[in-house]
């Protein structure tokens, strides 16, 4: 995998200017290299993700870019000044921490208006900004309490809280959701969105959950082992993935090694017409592009297999079939929910959604 | 659960160990102290006279004055002492780290009074530092106030005690989770605000107890006085002592004993009171 992104970002795919600059930045942990080369822009407004698994270097940038590390080469740039030669009490950056970190010997309020206070803000301005930020995350009955007597959800939204009061030109949010159960999870993700669109800050938000990427960012920033392996737009990454890897990671994919001779791609069993060069090839082919096919006939452009169904896992609205096409190539299928299948079925595809992905 | 029977048997030891060595001597303190000496024989006649000696006597007002000012001044100079090096330690020691923790420990190790007499041959009239501060010519004879004063004691439950002002406060420190001190510095703090904002008031716990050991210690503290006090430098506990000893006066030693014990007693209510109200969890 080479160091630069498969897809280069494009300037044009988020509004406004570009406010923060990632140039060529290295990080290494002795002989570790956890960040290799990275260059990302990330505009005015923008709801940037740094999508990764764990060990990939997504909370190292994001520390980066806070100023809690420094890196090993590299620049940050931000609205034409440097940044990461700043101590991290000078970025005009906040973080939400993972685990919220907030000051237990602090009630929210003082909380909240910590960063107001060290910066020296007029104690007139700070209540009012203290209030306004609580009203923001609905805790007004809360600015009294302690960290200890509230539960994760409110601790995440007091953390929210006393980030965004400072008003950053860029919020950070490392993992800010993992702490809190799936439901409370999936209602402070359309939170943090509405959020984020009513105030205006750019967030750049990092997660190892694919779902909560695609959910809330602009973009999605993937990154394997240090690199930058796809930058796009999550209904770009889903439908273009660039590699395997991307095709894998952000929802469920079968991906397909072949190869294309004489203008003609195959992959075991499945053979369709390709214009492009000879070689060895995989593409990705997601299971809800594959469709039964109940009169057994195809259109143009489309690919027609004949499969068994080795297995059926009932999701609710969609079923998720798995087919032997013969050959020991197996795929996975999801159709609407059909009712028991089983035996030899006639199943197709577009060519169009069969992508090319590199290794 | 445990039976009933098991519960009683085994707080037995601890009930015995507390009432024999504990309670029946305090209890006999405070009798003692209600007695009187005639003629050098205790006569048993409850009596306050003791407690008015005590109130009405300056002699052991100002002992006692001058004990809580020591103390204080213990206290005071082993958390100067204690609370950088803890700080420095928990925060910028890095690999030194345990090295530096078994350095302060090691003293401990060491006899008091071994260490009460190697003040002594360093403070006297003929020891090392007035002997170095001669060879250096800042001065051209022995500097008398070094040893036998309540400069050498305070100097001296100084050196004893800062290790145990130092750990409460390290653990305190150690115990304060990293991801606070970077949430500050990303709130606009430098090091100072973070270390008066987050770290002081996170460390106060560990700083009450550190200083609650200090005082408390030194405030019956009697070995330190003997060695280096000398005439100036003594403290309530060798009035006790003396009053036990030489003067044959056990009910006045006793009405002294007990009025160490309610300031103790009062001084370890109050460093709890303070640690809970600073605790956090």
């Amino acid at each position: 995998m080479s160091a630069s992104p498969a897809n280069p970002p494009e300037q044009n795919t988020a509004e406004g200017a570009t406010l923060l600059e990632v140039r060529n930045v290295s990080k290494r942990f002795g002989a570790t290299e956890v960040l290799k080369n990275i260059s990302l822009n990330i505009a005015c407004g923008e709801f940037l993700t740094l999508l990764g698994e764990s060990g990939s270097g997504k909370t190292t940038l994001l520390r980066l870019i806070a100023g809690f590390e420094q890196a090993t080469s590299g620049e940050i740039w931000m609205g034409g000044e440097r940044l990461d030669v700043l101590p991290p009490y000078k970025r005009p950056v906040n973080t939400v921490f993972q685990n919220y970190a907030l000051f237990p010997h602090l009630s929210a309020r003082d909380n909240i208006a910590y960063g107001l206070r060290v910066k020296r803000t007029p104690v007139s301005e700070i209540s009012g900004r203290v209030e306004e930020a609580l009203s923001m995350v609905k805790m007004q009955g809360f600015a009294a309490s302690r960290p200890s007597q509230l539960s994760g959800g409110q601790q995440q939204r007091i953390a929210l809280a006393r980030a965004l009061v400072n008003r950053p030109q860029l919020l950070l949010l490392d993992e800010p959701l993992s702490a809190l159960d799936a439901n409370l999870r999936k209602q402070m993700q359309s939170e943090l969105k509405a959020l984020q669109r009513e105030i205006g800050i750019t967030f750049l938000f990092v997660t190892h959950d694919q779902e909560e990427a695609m959910a809330l960012s602009d973009r999605i920033a993937l990154l394997r082992d240090g690199a930058l392996e796809q930058v796009a737009a999550p209904r770009e990454t889903y439908a273009r993935p660039a590699t395997a890897y991307a095709a894998q990671f952000i929802g469920q994919t079968n991906l397909l090694h072949g190869e294309i001779r004489g203008s003609i791609a195959t992959c075991g069993a499945l053979r369709w017409p390709c214009e492009e060069a000879d070689g060895s090839v995989v593409f990705s082919l997601r299971p809800e592009a594959i469709r039964l096919s109940a009169d057994g006939k195809r259109q143009t452009n489309e690919v027609r297999f004949r499969a068994a169904v080795r297995q059926q896992l009932y999701g609710g609205s969609t079923e998720l079939l798995e087919v032997d096409c013969g050959k020991g190539q197996t795929l996975r299928v999801r159709v609407p929910a059909c009712g028991r299948l089983t035996g030899e079925h006639d199943f197709v595809f577009s060519i169009s959604d069969a992508v090319r992905v590199q290794e | 659960m445990y039976s009933r029977t098991y519960k009683s048997l085994v707080s037995i030891p601890p009930l015995f160990w507390v009432g024999a060595f504990l309670l029946l001597p305090y209890a006999l303190m405070f009798a003692h102290s209600l007695w009187t000496v005639r003629e050098g024989v205790i006569v048993h006649q409850w009596n306050w006279e003791n407690y008015k000696t005590l109130f009405t006597n300056p002699l052991y007002a100002e002992v006692l004055f001058r004990t809580m000012r020591i103390a204080a001044s213990v206290t005071l100079c082993s958390l100067l002492l204690g609370y950088p090096l803890a700080y420095y330690l928990a925060f910028h020691a890095g690999a030194r780290k345990e090295l530096l923790y078994q350095l302060v420990i090691v003293p401990l190790w060491v006899s008091y009074l071994v260490r009460g007499y190697a003040w002594k041959t360093i403070l006297g009239s003929d020891g090392v530092l007035n002997a170095f501060l001669q060879y250096l010519h800042l001065t051209h004879e022995p500097v008398g106030f070094f040893l036998y004063s309540p400069f050498a004691v305070v100097l001296m439950l100084t050196h004893i005690y800062t290790p145990f002002v130092f750990l409460p406060i390290y653990a305190a420190l150690e115990h304060i989770p990293r991801p606070l001190l970077e949430a500050s510095q990303d709130l606009g703090a430098g090091s100072l605000q973070t270390f008066w904002r987050v770290i002081l008031p996170l460390s106060m716990p560990g700083l009450l107890a550190g200083a609650t050991f200090a005082f408390v210690l030194s405030l019956g503290d009697f070995l330190a006085p003997l060695l280096v006090g000398g005439p100036s430098g003594t403290m309530i506990a060798n009035v006790v002592q003396s009053l036990f000893g030489a003067a044959f006066d056990w009910p006045l030693g006793a009405a002294i004993s007990m009025g160490i014990l309610v300031i103790t007693i009062s001084l370890l209510f109050l460093g709890e009171f303070l640690e809970k109200r600073w605790a956090f969890k």
